[in-house]
């Protein structure tokens, strides 16, 4: 079993948020999503918010990852993240406000919204609400 | 010899001082206390952009990006981080004598000046493109990253060729190292370390490519911006710690000049007393002389 472990390292300005060797990880891109296993081709890519599903040999992970980016070699991956969270660090009502609001700047699509904004503020609210469910 | 009034006040003045650098030393130790602790927890991800960054264009054989090459016109920009207040000891004129006498002195610069300090003092001989004294009082991610892109665009519209920090790297309380970085253009795989060597051997012969997803122009374009102000983030970081670990070390040499003062100024305000009984108690004895 041991041997199709790899090294995983997420860690965020404020601390390592998670170190340890898993199975397999799977996140967001964007590109879409990928899932890595052991002995994955070098590859860097660009997170996109969504839920990182960590498989360890005991069970799965979740958190919310925002923002940041990722290099992913054989036998180790690191994750640079700018914001994660795991569900028990987040604000229910405050993602549900956060999604209401985002959902309502797209519906009201004047010139000056700031389409992309508000595109990830609700991508990011999404990952928040269903992390938790 | 001083007269014993002028000893006294002399000492009452010296007292008062060391007051102050005593309440000054407590308040950097306890600021620093907490500056510590922040660039010990942000010490790793500063490390890990770093390293992870480099190793990605280590292993991207030859890139073409704007990032990596340096700018055909424009100053050589430099973003220097000081402190806003005095009493540091060497702390601020340090980072500044690394520019004026260092490796850049002769190059037309233009300064990002975070911290009243340097700016102030580079402001002289040099052109300060922006100031930013305010942030270094609590630095904040977003702020570092409004500093990054503004700097970031310079770079692109050709103002500014090349981009250096210029900081005070905080390894332990006593010891802080006044450091030149160079953020812009990246140069990969500068790093001394021999085992990182020997690993970068092996991957060369593995010759296992980077892959980027999304294409590397674009998957750099977002990657580099990150890199930039998560360095400056980690810098303004490290600067704030050693510089109250510079002002509580300042503060505390000048309590103990103070204490060593005030024993020397006791000693001579007891000589002075001493012999003015003496010189007392012989003008008495010999008007009784005189009289008998």
């Amino acid at each position: 079993m041991a041997d199709n472990l790899f090294k995983l390292r997420i860690i965020t300005p404020d601390r390592t948020f998670y170190e340890s060797d898993v199975v397999m990880v799977e996140f967001n891109t964007t590109e879409g999503e990928i899932g890595v296993l052991k002995g994955h081709i070098p590859l860097t890519v660009v997170v996109a918010p969504g839920i990182i599903t960590i498989t360890e040999e005991s069970g799965t992970k979740e958190a919310a990852l925002h923002a940041g980016f990722a290099e992913v070699l054989g036998d180790s991956v690191i994750i640079m993240a700018e914001i994660i969270e795991w569900p028990s660090e987040i604000d229910l009502e405050r993602a549900q406000e956060a999604r209401d609001r985002a959902e309502e700047r797209l519906r009201a699509r004047t010139p000056e919204t700031d389409i992309a904004r508000a595109e990830t503020a609700l991508q990011r609210a999404m990952a928040r609400i269903n992390v938790i469910k | 010899m001083a007269s014993m009034r002028d000893i006294k006040r002399r000492k009452g003045s010296i007292q008062s001082t060391q007051q102050i650098t005593k309440a000054m030393k407590l308040v950097s130790t306890v600021k620093l206390q907490r500056a510590k602790s922040n660039a010990e927890r942000s010490k790793t991800y500063f490390h890990a952009m770093y390293d992870t960054v480099h190793s990605i264009l280590r292993k991207s054989g030859n890139l073409e990006h704007r990032y990596l090459k340096t700018g055909e016109t424009g100053k050589t920009g430099v973003i220097v981080i000081t402190s806003n207040r005095g009493l540091a000891g060497g702390y601020n004129s340090n980072v500044v004598k690394l520019i004026t006498q260092g490796a850049l002195a002769n190059e037309d610069l233009a300064i990002y000046a975070i911290g009243k300090k340097g700016r102030d003092a580079l402001g002289r001989k040099y052109e300060i493109a922006q100031d930013y004294s305010d942030y270094i009082e609590e630095p904040v991610y977003a702020e570092a990253m409004r500093m990054s892109s503004q700097v970031l665009k310079d770079f692109e519209e050709g103002r500014i060729k090349e981009i250096y920090i210029a900081y005070t790297g905080f390894k332990n309380t006593v010891s802080h190292i006044p450091t030149l970085l160079k953020l812009l253009p990246i140069i990969p795989g500068q790093e001394p370390d021999a085992e990182k060597e020997g690993e970068l051997q092996d991957e060369i012969e593995n010759n296992t490519l980077m892959n980027f997803e999304p294409e590397e122009d674009d998957a750099l374009d977002l990657l580099i911006p990150k890199y930039i102000t998560s360095l400056i983030y980690g810098c303004m970081i490290e600067a704030v710690a050693a510089e109250n670990g510079a002002r509580m070390q300042a503060m505390d040499s000048a309590t103990s000049n103070a204490e060593e003062m005030i024993d020397k100024l006791t000693l001579m305000y007891n000589r002075a007393r001493q012999s003015s009984i003496t010189q007392e108690l012989t003008e008495i004895i010999a008007g009784a002389n005189a009289i008998s």
